[in-house]
């Protein structure tokens, strides 16, 4: 199982660079949001991947999940989010000033400052 | 005394209730606790800087319909009281005593603790100074460019504050995202086309670099099973050998996102266009902002990979050297090639960055209190350019800020020796305070004990940067002033001189760097003391973990 996720998150963080790298508004909002799952799968499988334990207190319980990455991924789902809803109204605002979606405003390379 | 109050109080209360019924034992119960948690042996100061500019922040947004000058005057206040409770921090450090504030009242590692040494204070007294003349410039009337200004400057001052006292890795990745959201609306303010764009590129590189650094943070629990940072400083000493490469890779996947922040090579790209195209007290505050990465990665590289850190010890500090005298070159470059004065400025602060980390390159006590002396002196000076450059560009109508000869401006007199002495004090010319931070730099970088090519390396491009700083500067003082020529008067078309108050506070930022001046002495021998402190992080460990915890 180790092995799929492992696999899963190196194709998410694959696709997720590979979006950043368009250079395109929307693209690199994809990329973003796919580094941020894997970045997310990442945490929470640093608590060690386990079938069948409980993740709080329960009598009779055969061992425990570890929660402390659960709640760092929930932070990082948390402040992801935000960011996403931030960084898609600012990629619009871009298109409306820019006239177009290229990240650079302008799709010949030309000075930037 | 708090607590002997509330515990006699409560003895008190309690005998007048002679029963022997529960009730009685309940009340004794939470008198007993309550003494515990609220007047408990911890220092609500530590905490204190935290809290103000994220409940006036609070308090700004509940109240964002009411008139703009009672807004304005609630900040000023919140920063004028960030101010005195950075001062009574660092009055309450200064002896060598390390403040720990554990969260919740949980014990460190389970918990997450704030942590004030001398250099969190040191960033705090010089964020809430820079805070207070960035946001009196921006309530002369760049607030209203936008809307809920001051409630980001607010939240913007809450992130940097928890950002220099956090002790817990996760939290300071938590604050980092604070203050970078409320950066990026901030950057925005205002709008326009170039300032769009390079927030986006801003926000964009950003996001990743926060990816990586919870991909590093991650790394660092999975293997470590902590994220404390001086439970990391214990945990990374004894490393078993078959996790060392994943904690040598998790902690260069660190220093590679502080250098992002930093704006170190080749990580700066984002930084000219960023600081070049928004207003002004956003981009003086914005000077700080390139110091949290500098921080950041002299409080990881002392306390987690310092010398006593075992196989993984010196991990940033092989790195930081050799990346930070190019980020000063490039830095000079771009201003020795910038056609704007907001670009040279923002290439200006990139020297700086530099400069700053190749003296905390250096490794000794000298260098990097010679390079915490430097920080507050580069703050002030940029800070003081950022804001003159914009009284300039007002000043030229069409022209703006170009580096072209054009009108004479309104109290050109006083601009004129107002760049005078920001040139003085960026370039390092003596007798303003560039002159001693370099100083400082260049004589601790000829301490015998470094490596043969570090002192002919440092004097090399700090001298020959600062020669280019001047040239530059000296080039673009000539054309904005004395290549100005007298046109005719034209009502319409004249724009209104600086104000006072404008220039007031370009004069007080520049009477900081003269304090600074005055006092070197006394303040490089507490920054070489807080360079000492930190080269024993012992003292932080033994401080957070408690006395039985130092193996």
């Amino acid at each position: 199982m180790e092995a799929l996720l492992s696999l899963i998150i190196g194709l998410l963080t694959a696709c997720g660079i590979y979006l950043l790298l368009r250079a395109r508004t929307f693209p690199v909002v994809l990329g973003l949001s796919l580094l941020s799952y894997a970045v997310n799968l990442f945490l929470f499988a640093m608590g060690r991947l386990a079938i069948g334990r409980a993740p709080i207190i329960t009598p009779g319980a055969a061992g425990y999940t570890d929660p402390l990455p659960q709640a760092l991924v929930l932070t990082a789902i948390v402040i992801g989010f935000a960011m996403t809803a931030f960084v898609i109204m600012l990629a619009l605002k871009a298109r409306a000033e820019l006239g177009n979606d290229h990240v650079d405003g302008t799709h010949e390379p030309k000075k930037i400052i | 005394m708090f607590g002997g109050c509330a515990q006699c109080i409560c003895q008190v209360i309690c005998r007048f209730c002679q029963t022997g019924d529960g009730r009685c034992h309940l009340f004794a119960f939470i008198c007993v606790h309550l003494r515990l948690n609220v007047f408990s042996s911890m220092n609500h100061l530590v905490i204190a800087p935290v809290l103000v500019p994220l409940l006036t922040g609070i308090v700004l947004l509940l109240l964002r319909g009411l008139d703009l000058r009672w807004r304005r005057g609630l900040a000023l206040v919140s920063v004028i009281g960030q101010i005195v409770l950075a001062l009574l921090l660092t009055r309450a450090v200064a002896d060598g005593t390390i403040l720990v504030y554990a969260l919740g009242h949980w014990p460190a590692p389970f918990g997450i603790v704030l942590a004030a040494d001398r250099l969190a204070a040191w960033m705090l007294v010089t964020t809430a100074v820079l805070a207070l003349f960035a946001l009196a410039y921006a309530c002369l009337g760049t607030d209203r460019e936008g809307r809920h200004f001051h409630v980001l400057f607010q939240l913007q001052l809450f992130g940097l504050s928890g950002a220099f006292l956090t002790g817990d890795l996760f939290n300071l990745f938590v604050f980092f995202e604070v203050l970078l959201i409320a950066s990026y609306g901030l950057l925005l303010h205002g709008g326009g086309r170039l300032r769009t764009r390079a927030g986006l590129h801003y926000v964009v590189i950003n996001l990743a670099g926060s990816a990586l650094f919870l991909i590093a943070a991650g790394i660092f629990y999975g293997v470590l099973g902590t994220l404390n940072l001086a439970d990391l400083a214990v945990k990374v000493a004894a490393v078993r050998p078959e996790n060392l490469p994943l904690v040598r890779a998790a902690g260069l996947l660190l220093f590679g996102v502080f250098a992002l922040k930093a704006a170190l090579v080749p990580l700066y790209l984002w930084l000219p266009a960023a600081y070049a195209n928004t207003s002004a007290p956003v981009a003086a505050l914005f000077a700080i902002m390139t110091k949290v990465g500098a921080y950041a990665i002299l409080r990881v590289s002392t306390l987690v990979f310092g010398t006593g850190a075992g196989p993984a010890a010196d991990l940033m500090a092989d790195w930081l050297l050799p990346l930070a005298l190019p980020t000063l070159a490039l830095g000079m470059l771009g201003a020795a090639g910038s056609d704007r004065l907001r670009i040279q400025t923002a290439y200006l602060v990139l020297a700086s960055v530099g400069t700053l980390l190749a003296a905390f390159g250096l490794g000794t006590a000298a260098g990097i209190g010679a390079g915490l002396w430097y920080l507050p002196h580069s703050c002030f000076a940029a800070a003081a350019l950022f804001l003159l450059a914009d009284l300039i560009a007002r000043g030229r109508g069409d022209l703006a800020d170009r580096l072209e000869p054009g009108p004479v401006m309104g109290r050109h007199w006083v601009l004129g020796v107002l760049f005078f002495l920001c040139a003085i004090a960026i370039s390092g010319l003596p007798p303003l305070s560039g002159f001693i931070g370099k100083f400082l730099i260049l004589r601790a970088a000829l301490d015998p004990g470094l490596a043969a090519w570090v002192p002919r390396a440092v004097l090399a491009v700090v001298l020959v940067g600062g020669l280019l700083a001047l040239m530059t500067l000296a080039r673009g003082g000539s054309l904005l002033f004395y290549r100005a020529t007298e046109q005719e008067f034209d009502p319409g078309a004249q724009t209104p001189p600086p104000s006072g108050a404008a220039l007031g506070l370009v004069a007080g930022l520049l009477a900081l760097g003269v304090a600074m001046t005055v006092w070197a002495g006394p303040l490089s021998d507490y920054t070489t003391a807080m360079a000492r402190q930190l080269l024993q992080p012992s003292d932080y460990v033994q401080a957070v973990m408690g006395p039985n915890r130092t193996d």
